[in-house]
């Protein structure tokens, strides 16, 4: 029983820490860290710095432009990254087609999609929900029809985040409304600037422009984009959700804000007296850092199983639960913690070079919509309901 | 980074379960509880015979030599089966504070007669209006020709009664409350003016309020350094607490499980009531609960061994905080799930309910805990000393 890392890791881990400081640009992980705005450059400039030195897709195989690194070594580059203020990586491509696309994808599709995967080259969006189609993904509506060597896409999709920055789209569409609804169902890469889609925006309540409706009318798709077979679209999406990382537990990420947190309950004033110091204010910090502890010994548990060889099983969801758990009380006590000064809503001074008077500490200014913001975190990536359906049926066998 | 345990770890932990599922069913416990002395000196015996009642004791005193892991092990399957026996006094709590710092001559005698099962032994280090503070030491010893006297009173002494010896702090200097001053004594609970009550516990356990009127004990049975006992006394602690939670950590897994074999054998409105989504939901909760709790109980296990006291603190309050919590949660939502039957005697489920609650109980509570968890740093960490330094005195 040896919580630690091994003198490899540990060594891997300086390399990477030593790495990623000397190549973060400051001016994003201060953007990051203080829970400022942060625009398409800013993610691409991470990304493709990732990309030079050979570690954007670690848990990619090898032959496809991965590392092939194992589950210890993927966690210590992602925690590095978090705990250092890099911006998340947009997963669309990375996390979620780009398995499909190398397990499933023709030869034609793995040469052309890959490598301007790895190189950011195309910026992906996924096109999974519908307005009437949630967590009963496989009620969706959009229809595709074979008209010789096009498909024609009807339809329309929602809540799809950053679509407005997309250059492809990958979506699932009904081929076929006979037999079961998820065999009707096929997987389609779609080009963002096709003729015949729109996208609208969706303004969320923090008053930002994340998510986005996509419709698509008449939109003409060549059959050579669609992957694997007809009708086994549902199969695909099932294995890119297994495909699902340890990260979403976000432990490190978490424990960023939580310094944060401390850091602004030291310096909010209280009676007189530091805000850390109001023993109620205390306790509830205290509890979620010990939360936190649990979570990451649980992550660390979960990753030596992965290692071993065990497939990341349904144990994912807990870590998704009590993951986004812990993020939406560290936002929530953020917001607390600046008392009044979460009311004013300025976002023009959200920024670094902000230059004009401020209105309350620099710190203050997001937190409030970051708090409202991060009211999405249990609910997308199969709500935390989703999850404790998948946790009672496939670890309890409810 | 390894989760895995020894070669040597898989087999003491087959071997107690082994041992366990034949000697402790519910139905076997519950002569135990029953019974005059409230333990089972053949388990006793049993457990003495497997080497269990040396796990903490070190390999050159013929103990296995085990740590925080090995005892979490014992702790877990002790759990599992509700066991009312002294270990957690007499094992885990006197053994390793003799082992690290009773002289060679108090250890010579008694680590053999604790490995063999021969004797029992229970600390008493709490005293009525200190609630779980250890620095909150009334009783006094005072030095009288060759001997200690000592004076007071200790309260909720798990075992007390059925102790062939106490362990019992006292205050040799300073004022009750102060870190200084504290010392640790043996007393044999037949001395003249060892007084006391024995009672039951609602978890099926034994305790005792013991008074101390003027007992006369040997110069010998100072353990450690006069003034000095604080800090072996707060490890002391830490190693139960480390153990508690291990031991939560086996309850809930054995009431979870048997919460789920009832979701999936009851049935109601012609189905099995783990059909409902409302009940899979709080079943899913109770699973998380307890998974959590096993990664602290983890933690707190590797932790209590740190030499860096703060870091042992933050880690055995943290783990004690969050086990206080999702044991109240697992035991609560147990009995909603079984509903009537959850009320009962009858079944194990309120045995299991009682003992959680019992354990967040021991050695502070999760809010003591949280307390101390977040003031770790700011209390002081003296070192443990075993001999005085040289130019103190000593009796």
């Amino acid at each position: 029983m040896d919580l630690n890392y091994t003198p490899e890791q540990l060594a891997f881990r300086d390399e990477v820490r030593a790495f990623v400081r000397a190549s973060l640009p400051h001016e994003v992980s201060r953007k990051v860290i203080e829970h400022k705005h942060l625009d398409k450059a800013d993610y691409l400039t991470w990304q493709r710095i990732l990309f030079e030195k050979g570690w954007i897709a670690p848990h990619w195989p090898v032959e496809f432009g991965g590392c092939g690194w194992d589950a210890v070594r993927r966690h210590i580059l992602e925690e590095e990254c978090a705990a250092a203020g890099a911006p998340p990586l947009i997963s669309f491509g990375l996390h979620m087609v780009g398995p499909v696309i190398y397990t499933f994808g023709s030869p034609e599709q793995k040469a052309r999609y890959l490598p301007r995967i790895l190189s950011s080259e195309d910026w992906w969006c996924q096109g999974y929900s519908e307005p009437g189609s949630g967590s009963d993904l496989a009620s969706l509506q959009t229809r595709a029809v074979r008209e010789g060597d096009h498909y024609v896409v009807n339809g329309q999709k929602t809540w799809t985040t950053l679509a407005q920055h997309a250059d492809m789209i990958f979506c699932l569409v009904r081929t076929s409304t006979t037999g079961k609804k998820q065999e009707g169902i096929s997987f389609l890469l779609i080009d963002m600037h096709s003729p015949g889609i729109t996208v609208r925006p969706i303004i969320t309540l923090d008053g930002a422009h994340e998510v986005n409706e996509v419709w698509f009318e008449d939109v003409k798709v060549p059959v050579e984009n669609l992957v694997g077979e007809e009708g086994r679209g549902w199969t695909y999406a099932k294995f890119l959700l297994s495909h699902e990382r340890t990260n979403i537990a976000g432990v490190s990420r978490s424990k960023r804000e939580l310094a944060f947190l401390k850091a602004i309950a030291a310096k909010e004033s209280d009676g007189g007296r530091p805000l850390i110091d109001n023993v109620r204010f205390r306790d509830k910090i205290s509890r979620v850092e010990i939360d936190l502890m649990a979570l990451e010994i649980t992550v660390l548990r979960v990753l030596a199983a992965e290692s071993a060889g065990k497939a990341p099983g349904p144990e994912a969801s807990i870590l998704k639960i009590k993951g986004t758990e812990i993020q939406q009380a560290l936002s929530e006590l953020m917001m607390e913690a600046v008392g009044p000064y979460a009311l004013p809503y300025l976002p023009a001074q959200w920024s670094n070079h902000w230059l004009g008077e401020r209105v309350g500490p620099e710190y203050a200014g997001p937190l409030a919509a970051r708090y409202f913001n991060m009211r999405k975190v249990t609910i997308y990536g199969g709500s935390n309901e989703i999850q404790r359906n998948i946790i009672s049926q496939a670890i309890l066998g409810l | 980074m390894d989760f895995d345990y020894t070669e040597e770890q898989q087999m003491l932990q087959d071997a107690i379960g082994r041992f366990l599922e034949k000697n402790y069913t519910f139905e076997q416990r519950r002569e135990i509880v029953a019974s005059r002395i409230g333990y089972s000196p053949t388990v006793w015996e049993g457990m003495a015979a497997l080497g269990l009642l040396g796990v903490p004791v070190a390999a050159d005193a013929g103990g296995f030599g085990g740590g925080g892991v090995e005892t979490m092990i014992v702790m877990e399957a002790l759990g599992r089966h509700l066991s009312v026996e002294p270990y957690l006094g007499t094992v885990v709590m006197a053994a390793s504070c003799v082992g690290a710092v009773g002289t060679k001559d108090q250890k010579d005698y008694l680590l053999p007669l604790i490995m063999d099962g021969s004797m029992r032994l229970a600390c008493a280090f709490n005293e009525p209006g200190g609630r779980y503070d250890l620095n909150h030491v009334q009783t006094t010893a005072r030095q009288d020709g060759g001997f200690w006297i000592l004076n007071g009173a200790k309260s909720v002494v798990l075992h007390g009664a059925v102790a062939d010896l106490l362990i019992v702090s006292a205050r040799t200097s300073g004022e009750p409350g102060d870190r200084e001053g504290i010392s640790l004594f043996f007393v044999n609970p037949g001395e003249d003016g060892v007084g006391g009550r024995e009672y039951p516990t609602y978890d099926g356990m034994r305790a005792a309020e013991i008074t101390l009127d003027n007992v006369q004990v040997s110069h010998d049975s100072l353990i450690g350094v006069d003034g000095h006992a604080l800090p072996v006394i707060e490890l002391t602690v830490d190693r139960a607490i480390a153990a508690l939670c291990a031991e939560a950590v086996g309850v809930m897994e054995a009431l979870n499980a048997a919460t789920l074999e009832y979701l999936k054998t009851r049935k109601q409105f012609g189905v099995p009531i783990g059909r409902f989504q409302t009940l899979q939901h709080r079943m899913v909760d109770m699973v998380m609960h307890c998974e959590q709790a096993k990664s602290m109980a983890l933690l707190a296990a590797v932790k209590v061994d740190d030499p860096d006291v703060v870091e042992r603190r933050r880690a055995v309050s943290a783990a004690k905080e969050l086990i206080g919590r999702s044991g109240r949660f697992v035991g609560q939502q147990a009995i909603q799930l079984h509903g009537g039957m959850g009320m009962t005697d009858e079944l194990a489920v309120g045995h299991f309910v009682k003992r959680l609650a019992a354990i967040d109980t021991q050695y502070g509570d999760a809010d003591h805990h949280l307390d101390r968890f977040a003031t770790a740093a700011q209390t002081p960490a003296e070192p443990i000393l075993a001999k005085p330094r040289s130019r103190w005195k000593q009796l």
